[in-house]
């Protein structure tokens, strides 16, 4: 998975990914630390996940390993908020 | 789901017959707030209808062979979604104008 944070949505009337009240959230990829790397894609929202949160987005074929996302034209979802993430017993990262 | 736009669209007489006649776009990502080009570009198959211009989101990777018009077509690459509205921090970076 990667990380990223929640920095807004994508509206978008007319699809073809055939989900039904699919939120798609605007991406920023960050590492673990929250860093911003200005990299963004837009992922379905699977845990309501809020504005400036870091999450965990699962992309390709594994996007679509969930009830909502079987057999859908969706290559991204996140399926996690982060709370922590400590790295070499140090906390880098709190909600 | 990456955002982009169509730049274009490309032709091609002489492909595997498995492409079959689905509509072949040149697309431009995007950054989503300035929505500058990025220089990157991708062909993607159509799903929805998407003119040039227009703000796109495309699906890369098996999900491309997901949509409804490419199910099974040999296609890494296909757009599933023209964008009506982008929000950023709270305020709307795009909007389509129709």
């Amino acid at each position: 998975m990667i990380l990223g944070i929640v920095e807004g949505t994508v509206v978008s009337d007319q699809n073809s990914f055939d989900i039904p009240g699919g939120r798609y959230l605007l991406i920023n990829k960050c590492n673990q630390a929250g860093k911003l790397k200005n990299e963004f894609l837009v992922a379905l929202d699977l845990v309501s996940a809020g504005k400036d949160e870091m999450v965990m987005i699962a992309e390709s074929t594994s996007a679509r390993e969930t009830p909502t996302t079987k057999n859908k034209a969706v290559d991204a979802v996140i399926v996690g908020i982060i709370d922590k993430i400590d790295e070499n017993d140090k906390v880098v990262y709190t909600k | 789901m990456i955002l982009a736009r169509v730049i274009g669209t490309v032709v091609s007489s002489q492909k595997t017959p498995e492409m079959g006649g689905v509509k072949l776009l040149l697309l431009e990502k995007v950054h989503p707030e300035t929505l500058e080009g990025k220089n990157d570009f991708v062909v993607a198959m159509d799903s929805v209808g998407a003119g040039t211009g227009e703000l796109v989101l495309y699906v890369s990777g098996s999900g491309a062979r997901m949509a409804e018009n490419t199910k099974g077509l040999p296609t890494d690459a296909t757009v599933t979604a023209i964008v009506d509205l982008i929000e950023k921090k709270g305020t709307v970076t795009y909007q389509k104008n129709n």
